[in-house]
C-alpha cells in the first residue's frame, strides 16, 4: 500500500477529467466565443471566467476528498488536480504552436491558444505562467474548502454575483442608464465592454454584505412573518402579488425594444411549457412532438387569416378560437392512437407524429394549401378597437394576457378532481385505473387541454411573426420546451416560468450563446437528471416523492427490476 | 358472437382499426393504379429495390445498437444515433488525407479497412463514455429519467462535434473503384451498394455468431434475460452492459461509414433521421431482438424507396418522394400501435415465458 498512490488518486483522476473538460471547452470553440464579452473590463473575460469556475469547481473536488484524510491533504490534493489541468490545456497549446490543428478542429485558432497562454508574446513564459495559475487555483479552493461554511457560502455569492451583472450587462446597462439618478450608477458600473474594477469589487462587497445580513436576520423576519395571524399574512401575500403584477405591466415601457423582444419570446415559451406541464408534468406522458400542436395553431391563424392565401381573410380575434378548436381536436386525434402506449414508446410515437406533420407540411404535395417550404406570409396583426398589437411592447401585453389564462387555468385545473386524476396516472396507470379513474378520458383530456394552449401559443407566434414557415416547426422546438418544463421542474407552474427565463431568455440576452444553446441545454437536461432530477423550482410533492425513492432504493438496489414494454 | 366482439371492442379500438383499415385500402389502391399504368419499369422497380436492400441494410446495422441496448437495460438509447455519427464524422479526416496523400487511389482495401477501424473506434469510445457518464449512475431510477438523460446526452453530443468539427457538411472522398457497375440480365447494381449490402450482411452474421457462440456473448444474452441471476452466477453485469454499448457502438460506426459510402457526406446532424429510422427498424423487428433488428432494417429499407413510387404515386401525390420519412414515420405508429412486440416479437416472448 503506497500511501502516495492511494491518496494523490481521487485528485489526480479529477484532474484529468476537469483538464479533458477544460481542453474540450476550448476546442468546441466556447473560451474563444465568449471572450468577446469581458466580465471585468481588462481584467477577466467570460471565456476565462468559464474556465476558472470549471477548474476551481474541480480542484474544490479534489480538495474535499483530501480533506477526509486530514486537513493537511487539502492543499496537496487542490494544488495537484488545479495543475494537472493546467498541464493538460499547455499540452493542448504546445500541439497547436507544433501542428496546424484548424483542419480538423476548426475552433483550434492561434487566437485561442494566445488566450490560454494569457496573451503571452514568449510561448514559455505563457506555459509557465498558465501552470502558476493552474497551482494558485487549486490553493484557492483548498482555501474556499477550509473556510467555515458560511464565509464560503457569502464569498461564493459575492463571485457569482459579480459574473451574473457582468454576463447581463447588455441588459442591466440600457434599463440603468435611462433612470436618472441610476445613470450615474451605470457609468461607474459599466464604463465601456464589462464592469469596471471598482465597480466589480463594490458590488462584490456589497452583495457579501447583503448574504450575511440576509443570513442573520432572515431567519428572523421569516419567523416575525410566520407569527403573524392568518390575516395580515393573507394581505401580505396579497400585496406581493399586487407589486408581481405591477411590475409585469411596467415591463416593457421599462425595458426598452429589444428587451421587450425577449419578453415575448420568453412569454410564448411560458405558454407551451405550461401546455406541455399538462401533459408531461401532471399526467405524466412523454410527448416528444408536442410542435405539431404549435405548428397547427400557426397553420389555422395563417390559413384562416392571411390575404396571401385568400381564402377567408378573417381577423385575429376570429380566427383565434378556431386556431385553439383545431389544436384540441388535433390533440384529441393524435391521443386516441397512443392511448395505450407508456414511457418511450409514447415519446417515439409522439415523435414521429411530430415529423409526419412536419414533413406533411413541407411537402409539394399540400402546397396550394400550406405555401409549402415558403410558407404563408402577410397575417395581420391584431386590433382592439383601432389599437393594434404591433410591436413587441404591445404584443407583449397581448401574450401577458394569454399566459395569465393559461396560467389561471391550468392552476384551477390542477387542484380539480381532473387534475389529481392526472397524477394518479402518473404515478401508477394501472393502479388509478383499479380506483377508478377513466384513462381514455383523463389522458385524452390531458393531450386536448395542452394541444389547446400549445396551438393559442402557435396562433400569437404566427400573428407576430406575420409569417409562418415549415422550417419553424421542427423538433428542436418540442425538446427546448422539454428541457424548459425539467430544468424548471415537472409538474412545477413557478418552475416553467423559471425555466423559461433560463433557457430561452439567457441565450436571447447572451448573444455568443446561440452556438452552443443546444449543446448546454443537453448539458443541462443530462446535470439536471444526475444531480437535481425535480428541477429548479419544483413541486413539493414531487420533490418528497424524489426523496423517497431515493431512500426506499437504498437498501435493496436490486429490487428495483427495470419492467419491459406493458403495452 | 356478435355481442361477445361488441363488448371485446372498445370504442378506441374501433376508431385505431378503421383508421388501419383506411391506411391499407389506400395502400393496396395505390399500388394498383401505379401498376396499372405502368409508370417505372422493371429496370426502375430492381434499380429501387437494390437501393431498399443497401439503405435497410444500414439502418438494420444501427438498429443492432438499439435493440441490444433495449435487451439489456429496456430503455431506448436516444444518444445511439450521435454514437453513429461520431464514427464516420471522425474517420472522415483520415480519409480526407488518404485522399490527399494518394493511398485511397492506390491501395483502396488497405485505406477503408483503415476507415472502417478509426471509425468503430470513435464510435465504441463514445459509447463507452456515453454508459459510464450519462446512464449508468441512473440504474433503478424511474423509467422516464433515462430517457430524458438520453435526449440530452443526444444534442449535447451533437454540438460538441459541430463545435470541434463545424456545421457545415463535409463530402466524403469517392472512392474511383467504387464508382462504375455490374450487370446481370436485367439488373444493375452499383459496386458500392454491393459493398455496402456484402460488409453490412458479413458484419451481422458476425455479430449473430458472436452474441449465440461466445462465451461473451452468452454472457450478455443472459443479463438480458435476467441480471440478477447472471450476477449470481458471476457475471460482471456492469461491465457486460458496458460491453453491450460498445458492441452497438462499433456497430454503429460501421454504418457510419457505410453510409457516408452511399450518400457521400457527414454533417453534424447527419444521425437524427438514420437513428430514428433505425429505432423505427428495431421496433418493427422486436425489439430486443437481434434477427427481428436486421429483418426491420431492410424491411424498412424496401418500403422507404419503393413505397413512394409504389402507392403514393398511384395516389395521385405531387413529388412523392418528399414523403418518403412520413411513411417510414407512419410505419412505426403503425407498428407501435397494432403490433407493439413486432414481427419476431412473438416468438422472443415464447422463449421468455
Amino acid at each position: 500500500m503506497n500511501p502516495v498512490a492511494t491518496q494523490g488518486f481521487p485528485s489526480i483522476r479529477l484532474g484529468l477529467i476537469g483538464g479533458a473538460s477544460l481542453v474540450l471547452l476550448s476546442l468546441i470553440g466556447m473560451v474563444e466565443a465568449f471572450n468577446q464579452r469581458e466580465i471585468v473590463s481588462d481584467v477577466i473575460s467570460m471565456g476565462q471566467t468559464l474556465l476558472l469556475f470549471t477548474a476551481v469547481f474541480i480542484a474544490y473536488l479534489a480538495a474535499i476528498r483530501g480533506r477526509e484524510r486530514g486537513q493537511r491533504q487539502v492543499f496537496g490534493a487542490g494544488i495537484t488536480a488545479g495543475l494537472i489541468m493546467a498541464g493538460l490545456l499547455a499540452l493542448l497549446v504546445l500541439l497547436g504552436h507544433g501542428v496546424n490543428m484548424r483542419q480538423v478542429f476548426i475552433n483550434a485558432s492561434p487566437a485561442l491558444f494566445q488566450t490560454l497562454i494569457f496573451q503571452q508574446e514568449e510561448l514559455w513564459a505563457g506555459i509557465g505562467l498558465l501552470l502558476l495559475a493552474g497551482a494558485v487555483t487549486g490553493l484557492s479552493a483548498g482555501l474556499l474548502c477550509l473556510l467555515p461554511g458560511q464565509l464560503r457560502h457569502f464569498l461564493i455569492s459575492g463571485l457569482c454575483s459579480v459574473a451574473i451583472v457582468g454576463l447581463l450587462q447588455d441588459m442591466i446597462a440600457p434599463v440603468l442608464s435611462e433612470w436618472g439618478p441610476l445613470a450615474d450608477l451605470n457609468d461607474l458600473l459599466f464604463p465601456g465592454n464589462g464592469l469596471s474594477v471598482s465597480g466589480a469589487i463594490g458590488l462584490f462587497i456589497a452583495v457579501v454584505v447583503l448574504t450575511a445580513v440576509w443570513s442573520f436576520k432572515g431567519q428572523a423576519m421569516q419567523t416575525r412573518i410566520q407569527a403573524l395571524p392568518p390575516r395580515s399574512r393573507r394581505g401580505l401575500n396579497l400585496a406581493a402579488v399586487l407589486v408581481g403584477v405591477c411590475v409585469l405591466l411596467v415591463l416593457p415601457q421599462v425595458l426598452g425594444l429589444f428587451l421587450s423582444e425577449v419578453m415575448t419570446i420568453i412569454g410564448l415559451y411560458v405558454l407551451l411549457g405550461l401546455g406541455l406541464n399538462i401533459v408531461v408534468g401532471f399526467a405524466g406522458l412523454l410527448d416528444l412532438g408536442y410542435v405539431a400542436f404549435f405548428a397547427i395553431g400557426s397553420y389555422t391563424q395563417a390559413i384562416l387569416t392571411s390575404p396571401e392565401l385568400g381564402f377567408f381573410n378573417w381577423n385575429f380575434w376570429q380566427a383565434l378560437p378556431l386556431a385553439v378548436f383545431f389544436g384540441v381536436m388535433a390533440g384529441v386525434i393524435l391521443g386516441v392512437p397512443v392511448l395505450k402506449m407508456r414511457g418511450d414508446y409514447l415519446a417515439i410515437a409522439t415523435l414521429g407524429f411530430g415529423e409526419i406533420i412536419r414533413i406533411l407540411v413541407l411537402s409539394d404535395f399540400l402546397r396550394p394549401w400550406l405555401g409549402g417550404a415558403q410558407g404563408i406570409g402577410k397575417i395581420p396583426k391584431p386590433e382592439i378597437a383601432g389599437f393594434e398589437f404591433a410591436t413587441p411592447p404591445q404584443l407583449y401585453y397581448l401574450i401577458l394576457a394569454g399566459c395569465v389564462l393559461v396560467w389561471f387555468i391550468s392552476w384551477r385545473l390542477r387542484d380539480s378532481r381532473l387534475g389529481r386524476a392526472w397524477m394518479a396516472v402518473r404515478e401508477d396507470e394501472d393502479v388509478a385505473q383499479a380506483m377508478g379513474i377513466n384513462l381514455v378520458a383523463t389522458k385524452l383530456l390531458a393531450f386536448a387541454t395542452g394541444a389547446g394552449f400549445s396551438a393559442l401559443s402557435g396562433a400569437i407566434f404566427a400573428t407576430k411573426l406575420g409569417s409562418v414557415y415549415p422550417h419553424s416547426f421542427n423538433v428542436m422546438i418540442s425538446i427546448n420546451i422539454i428541457c424548459v418544463i425539467i430544468v424548471g421542474g415537472m409538474g412545477s407552474m413557478p418552475g416553467v416560468t423559471v425555466g423559461a427565463l433560463a433557457l430561452v431568455g439567457l441565450p436571447e440576452l447572451l448573444r455568443e450563446f446561440a452556438d452552443y444553446r443546444l449543446l448546454v441545454y443537453g448539458a443541462a437536461l443530462v446535470a439536471m437528471m444526475l444531480l437535481k432530477p425535480e428541477g429548479l423550482w419544483p413541486e413539493p410533492t414531487r420533490q418528497r416523492e424524489l426523496h423517497e425513492v431515493e431512500i426506499a432504493a437504498e437498501p435493496a438496489p436490486l429490487a428495483e427490476e427495470p419492467v419491459g414494454p406493458r403495452s | 358472437m356478435l355481442q361477445r366482439i361488441r363488448e371485446r371492442l372498445s370504442p378506441t379500438d374501433i376508431v385505431m382499426w378503421t383508421i388501419g383499415a383506411v391506411l391499407l385500402v389506400m395502400i393496396i389502391w395505390g399500388s394498383v393504379t401505379t401498376l396499372v399504368k405502368g409508370a417505372y419499369s422493371a429496370r426502375q422497380w430492381i434499380d429501387f429495390i437494390i437501393f431498399g436492400l443497401a439503405q435497410g441494410s444500414i439502418y438494420a446495422l444501427i438498429a443492432m445498437g438499439y435493440t441490444m441496448v433495449y435487451g439489456v437495460l429496456r430503455m431506448i438509447n436516444f444518444a445511439h444515433s450521435e454514437v453513429f455519427m461520431s464514427g464516420p464524422y471522425t474517420a472522415y479526416y483520415f480519409a480526407a488525407y488518404f485522399y490527399r496523400s494518394g493511398l485511397l487511389e492506390s491501395h483502396p482495401v488497405i485505406s477503408m479497412v483503415l476507415v472502417f477501424i478509426i471509425s468503430m473506434a470513435t464510435s465504441t469510445v463514445i459509447a463507452y463514455l456515453l454508459e459510464l457518464i450519462a446512464y449508468r449512475p441512473l440504474r433503478g431510477a424511474p423509467r422516464l429519467v433515462p430517457l430524458i438523460t438520453a435526449i440530452g446526452a443526444s444534442f449535447f453530443l451533437q454540438y460538441v462535434f459541430r463545435g470541434l468539427y463545424g456545421s457545415g457538411f463535409q463530402a466524403y472522398p469517392v472512392i474511383k473503384a467504387l464508382e462504375s457497375h455490374w450487370t446481370a440480365g436485367p439488373v444493375r447494381i452499383l459496386k458500392y451498394q454491393a459493398l455496402v449490402i456484402v460488409a453490412a450482411a458479413l458484419l451481422m452474421v458476425a455479430l449473430y455468431q458472436f452474441t449465440q457462440r461466445t462465451r461473451l456473448g452468452k454472457a450478455l444474452r443472459s443479463v438480458s434475460e435476467d441480471k440478477e441471476a447472471s450476477a449470481l452466477m458471476g457475471i460482471d453485469v456492469d461491465r457486460m452492459i458496458s460491453m453491450t454499448f460498445m458492441i452497438g457502438g462499433a456497430a454503429a460506426g460501421a454504418a457510419g461509414v457505410l453510409y457516408a459510402i452511399m450518400f457521400k457526406q457527414v454533417h453534424f446532424f447527419m444521425g437524427f433521421i438514420p437513428g430514428i429510422k433505425a429505432f423505427t427498424a428495431a421496433v418493427l423487428g422486436g425489439i430486443g431482438n437481434i434477427p427481428g433488428a436486421m429483418l426491420g432494417g431492410i424491411f424498412l429499407g424496401l418500403v422507404e424507396s419503393v413505397g413512394p413510387s409504389l402507392f403514393l404515386d398511384g395516389l395521385g401525390i405531387v413529388a412523392p418522394y418528399q414523403l418518403k420519412d412520413a411513411i417510414a414515420f407512419t410505419m412505426l405508429v403503425m407498428v407501435l400501435i397494432f403490433r407493439p412486440t413486432g414481427i419476431l416479437g412473438e416468438r422472443l416472448a415464447v422463449k421468455k415465458a
